[in-house]
């Protein structure tokens, strides 16, 4: 095969994999703007499955606790899993790494089935003991912070291993303490990090159908347990209306804090740049 | 500020905290699983283990769970087939995901960062919905059946849902994104130099591909495969959208055991004879993992 042709091959491959990634997602806005009541069938565009939305309000309350869920969790994801990769790059050596580092990644690759099959079953037992927690909300929440620190701490976790150490280092023998190293150094360039894993494990939370279902208690439906019990018993064009809304939200989300990282590590880099030259004087 | 800054001195409090909070959210739940699925059912509630006759503790152990489980046909089957399931969505990924990944290590630096993010896009999105597209795509009134009949393509509608097809489509699509971003991460880092030699030594392009760029991205396909294989044993969200009565998976035998037949024991002993099945594949996986991190 000749250089060009080669060229043209890898192009369409890549073409074709992205129009099979899109192709369901576009299909889904598309729709939403249908007016007939078939799915699938186009007759002209409307937006009434956008009002019919607006008066849903199953789904909407459903909206509002998976939102209210999702934040939370994503703030004690990004907290636990901080630590985490903490705990796993910073210390290398300690007894028990490679348990922790192997209960880290549990959450990973287990089916959900699993996760929430136990997660419950420990909730239940504890509950029997204790006479708390209560099924609802907080337990919900619990699943959630633990599927999204396995992610959180993956995210810091490659940002730890491209930071230069050499800047902690050099804060320390400047007479720093640990924590000023931390709050001074650590923390600030970590920032960009923090942020994409608050959104990631946002999503991941605004998302989970299984772990919700396994652990929620009576009255505490989230979007997709709404969405997935309607998906089950049929197509239903208000799902093409809110799918559209939530992609359009997540899309804008993930390139402005692409665009937001970018223009941070731009910045560190002319920054650090100034200042090594200063020094050079 | 001295609070603070014992905090950030005790190093056992940096590895305590996520210690304690993994080992309360995945070890002893996986613990307690294994416990229930020894226990029995008695009307509403798990039977203890541990009754006591005469002031004695005696523990009474229950395995008929586990004799149904391996005596009942259907349930080996459920696993057999769940396993198949898993194995030829990890192929069609990597087949599909390894030349992208290698195309994608190989296209002009500027753009890398773009094509990467058009992959996580979808990954961000909903995977529910997602899931719910290929739906409304593949039913015999659906959208792919529509447009080809308009263009009389084909006569009758083409049967693609609540099948193997729209399964292995459905699970191929969800988990292709988990097979190229290790691939990636791997073969982007691949020194150049060594297809240079190759090369200058006039090996051909075809043959240097599948001595040097393969074996060197080994444990980027094997984290890749691993990271598909695994949680696609156990899914149910996509079976229960896009399978039908003759794709049995034990993700959904699961469900059912909890959900409908409110047999929390047997549904516990279904996960731990998963959990049996995964535990290799697991470890394969922490080994690449350690060694991508090696390179």
């Amino acid at each position: 095969m000749s250089q060009a042709s080669n060229k043209v091959f890898a192009n369409g491959w890549m073409l074709a994999v992205y129009l099979f990634l899109y192709l369901p997602i576009v299909t889904l806005v598309v729709f939403s703007f249908n007016d007939s009541k078939l799915v699938t069938v186009w007759s002209h565009a409307s937006t009434r499955w956008y009002s019919a939305l607006m008066q849903d309000s199953d789904l909407l309350s459903a909206v509002f606790l998976s939102l209210k869920i999702a934040f939370l969790s994503a703030l004690m994801s990004v907290f636990f899993g901080t630590f985490t990769a903490f705990a796993l790059n910073r210390y290398r050596h300690f007894r028990g790494r490679t348990m922790l580092s192997s209960m880290a990644t549990t959450p990973l690759v287990m089916p959900d089935v699993i996760v929430g099959l136990s997660l419950l079953l420990m909730l239940v037992s504890l509950q029997h003991w204790l006479g708390f927690p209560q099924r609802g909300l907080f337990t919900i929440l619990l699943g959630h912070a633990l599927l999204g620190t396995a992610y959180a701490a993956v995210v810091v976790t490659s940002r730890l291993k491209e930071m230069d150490g050499r800047l902690d280092e050099a804060a320390m023998d400047l007479g720093s303490k640990p924590w000023q190293v931390f709050t001074l150094v650590t923390f600030p360039l970590l920032v960009p990090a923090l942020v994409s894993a608050f959104l990631l494990t946002f999503t991941l939370s605004f998302d989970d159908v299984v772990l919700s279902s396994f652990l929620s208690g009576p009255g505490f439906n989230t979007m997709p347990m709404v969405i997935f019990s309607r998906a089950r018993l049929g197509l239903n064009p208000t799902i093409n209306a809110v799918a559209t809304v939530t992609i359009t939200v997540v899309t804008i989300a993930v390139i402005a804090s692409s665009f937001y990282t970018s223009h941070i590590e731009r910045k560190r880099k002319r920054e650090m740049a100034l200042a090594y030259s200063d020094s050079n004087q | 500020m001295n609070m603070l800054k014992n905090l950030f001195q005790g190093n056992k409090l940096v590895i305590g905290i996520p210690y304690g909070w993994f080992l309360l959210l995945v070890a002893i739940p996986l613990l307690i699983v294994m416990k229930i699925s020894l226990s029995e059912m008695e009307a509403t509630s798990v039977s203890n283990m541990i009754s006591w006759t005469n002031g004695l503790p005696t523990l009474k152990l229950n395995f008929a769970n586990y004799q149904f489980i391996f005596s009942d046909a259907l349930y080996v089957k459920t696993y057999i087939s769940s396993i198949k399931y898993a194995l030829i969505t990890t192929l069609i990924c990597l087949a599909i995901g390894y030349p992208f990944a290698y195309f994608m290590a190989r296209a002009p630096k500027h753009v890398q960062p773009t094509l990467l993010m058009l992959i996580m896009l979808p990954f961000w999105t909903s995977f529910l919905l997602r899931i719910y597209a290929w739906k409304t795509l593949l039913v015999s009134n659906g959208v792919i059946n529509n447009v080809l009949m308009s263009l009389h393509v084909i006569n009758a509608p083409l049967e693609m849902m609540n099948n193997s097809f729209s399964l292995t489509i459905g699970m191929v699509y969800s988990y292709l994104p988990f097979m190229i971003l290790p691939l990636y991460a791997n073969l982007s880092k691949l020194d150049l130099r060594y297809l240079e030699a190759a090369a200058d030594l006039g090996t051909s392009p075809f043959k240097a591909f599948w001595l040097i760029t393969v074996p060197l991205s080994k444990a980027g396909i094997i984290a890749g495969s691993m990271l598909v294989f695994i949680p696609a044993v156990g899914e149910f969200v996509i079976p229960e959208l896009l399978g039908g009565p003759d794709t049995l998976m034990i993700g959904r035998v699961l469900w059912d055991e909890f959900f409908s037949n409110n047999d929390w024991p047997m549904a516990a002993a279904v996960a731990v004879v998963m959990i049996a099945l995964i535990l290799v594949p697991m470890a394969i996986l922490n080994k690449a993992e350690a060694k991508l991190e090696e390179a």
